[in-house]
């Protein structure tokens, strides 16, 4: 949340701002807006194709010990032949203020369809991992990660 | 010159799946966040990543701000032939940069 | 410890020698911050290939190896390899400076060797730089159990860090001992409360995601309580980190560590 930059003395406003930057927009919104964005997230990336739930799993700590740095691995079951491979692998979100969290292109010579990345979660929320299949198929894995903000919110460092 | 950590096997008999683990030291700005005076600072991302084996991609990736700083990617490819892997990551303000790693494969 | 948990810690181990039975010593009850975190946090600093902080270690040895200043030196020039030299430095620090008369930590003592011997400008507090050499330094005391010196001068300076640390401070009128001492295990919100021993730094801290210096900790947790803090650099975060380091004397250093 802050960048060793800047003078050391507290600013109260960067405070109070900070908690906005983790992420949260000051205005609440409702939760049915943010529930339709992944829907049309998820839309747009299957360009309206089905998506089905399976054959892809994607690893998260239920409880992370901060949101700024979450650990998680995707793996799809292929055989990641040249007939019958993964072809992309995309992760979206619920409630950050950009759906898209990373998309991953991989194909035959990747040998196994497993990718692992760190990623920002603004508050406890879904997160959904979508592959898409040689034969053009969608499956999808969704978790509900809890996120809490840290205890003690720092000035300036 | 971002400062970067690559982890992969120097050797690997042909046929088999080996791991690739890239870390860079990069800010990864959302562009959602206020600075000091209540202004949002502008977004300065890594927004994408490849690996090149020996010329063809074999593993890409496209990042958001939603990744978060020092981005780290694992990710596998098979071990093909000996040659060079060329990992590049591009991303906002112009950043570019490439490192090259060498891998020897036994029959 | 409080005096009542030492009293009847003291109480229990008596009793047990006066009940006749062989008894193993009073089992160390202390904790690194390391198991309060998660299993992914702890891999991240298990795993060199996964530790954001290696980011840092490798910069410092780069810069370990680069001349500085007018002199053209290196601190390979004086120190040669790091890993020989500087086994057990970042264990014993802060040390007694005879000349200044006071205690310095690492940090400081880099800055000094630079101005020194290199003739080069100090590092800022929290620059790339000064955490990568840190870092870089502390990671070849990596496994050894923290040692603070046996100095009979650091006495006053480790004393009046205990009163730091036993004082309330702050709008919210809290001290370290209250937390770190009384409620560790315990939770703030939803986060554990440790037991505040300085095992890992440098650390790659997930809040900050970046590294920094347990002064940068301290001075956020006075932060925390709405108190001013101390400026980089201030005596009193020296005076703090030796007491710390006594308190956790004999636990292995973790450097570089991950913190949530």
């Amino acid at each position: 949340m802050t960048l060793p930059d800047g003078s050391p003395s507290l600013n109260r406003r960067h405070i109070v701002a900070g908690v906005a930057g983790m992420g949260l927009s000051v205005v609440l919104r409702p939760a049915a807006a943010q529930a339709n964005e992944l829907a049309a997230a998820v839309a747009a990336y299957t360009q309206g194709a089905p998506v089905r739930a399976g054959k892809v799993k994607l690893d998260v700590a239920e409880l992370v010990d901060n949101g700024n740095v979450v650990p998680i691995t995707v793996t799809a079951e292929s055989p990641m032949t040249v007939a019958d491979h993964v072809k992309t692998i995309a992760i979206f979100n619920e409630k950050n203020p950009q759906r898209d969290v990373a998309r991953f292109t991989l194909g035959p010579r990747a040998g196994k369809a497993s990718v692992t990345t760190r990623i920002r979660l603004a508050t406890s929320q879904q997160l959904v991992a979508i592959a898409q299949m040689s034969d053009g198929s969608y499956w999808s894995h969704t978790v509900n990660v809890i996120v809490t903000l840290a205890a003690c919110i720092e000035g300036d460092p | 010159m971002a400062r970067t950590l690559i982890n992969a096997p120097t050797t690997a008999k042909r046929g088999d799946v080996i791991e690739i683990r890239a870390t860079i030291g990069h800010p990864m700005e959302t562009g959602f966040r206020p600075g000091e005076d209540g202004k949002t600072l502008p977004r300065n991302i890594i927004q994408r990543f490849s690996c090149k084996y020996d010329g063809e991609t074999v593993f890409s990736a496209e990042l958001f701000s939603a990744v978060s700083a020092n981005p780290y990617i694992a990710f596998h490819t098979v071990a093909t032939d000996s040659g060079t892997l060329v990992l590049s990551w591009e991303g906002d303000n112009g950043f570019a940069q490439s490192e090259s790693i060498s891998l020897t494969v036994t029959a | 410890m409080t005096r009542i948990a030492c009293l009847l810690s003291l109480l229990a181990f008596v009793l047990a020698g006066l009940a006749g039975a062989q008894t193993a010593p009073p089992k160390d009850s202390r904790r690194s911050g390391y198991d309060f975190m998660g299993a992914s946090t702890q891999a991240m600093q298990k795993d060199d290939t996964l530790n954001p902080g290696m980011l840092w270690v490798k910069e410092g040895e780069v810069l370990w190896n680069q001349p500085a200043g007018a002199s053209g030196k290196a601190c390979a020039s004086c120190h040669a390899s790091a890993q020989s030299s500087m086994r057990g430095v970042a264990a014993r620090y802060p040390a007694f400076d005879t000349t200044l008369g006071r205690p310095l930590a690492l940090s400081q003592r880099i800055n000094q060797c630079r101005q020194q011997h290199q003739q080069a400008a100090p590092l800022r507090a929290e620059s790339q730089e000064l955490l990568s050499l840190e870092s870089f330094v502390a990671l070849q005391s990596r496994g050894l159990p923290m040692a603070p010196p046996d100095d009979a001068r650091l006495a006053p300076f480790r004393q009046r860090g205990e009163q730091l640390f036993t004082q309330r401070i702050g709008q919210l009128n809290l001290s370290c001992a209250q937390c770190h001492d009384g409620l560790a295990g315990g939770r703030l919100a939803s986060s554990v409360i440790p037991q505040a021993h300085p095992t890992g730094y440098p650390v790659y801290r997930l809040e900050w995601q970046a590294m920094g210096s347990l002064q940068r900790r301290l001075r956020g947790c006075m932060s925390g309580v709405r108190a001013e803090p101390f400026a980089y650099g201030a005596q009193e975060l020296v005076e703090l980190e030796l007491y710390l380091n006594a308190r956790a004397k004999g636990m292995p250093l973790e450097s570089p560590g991950v913190r949530p």
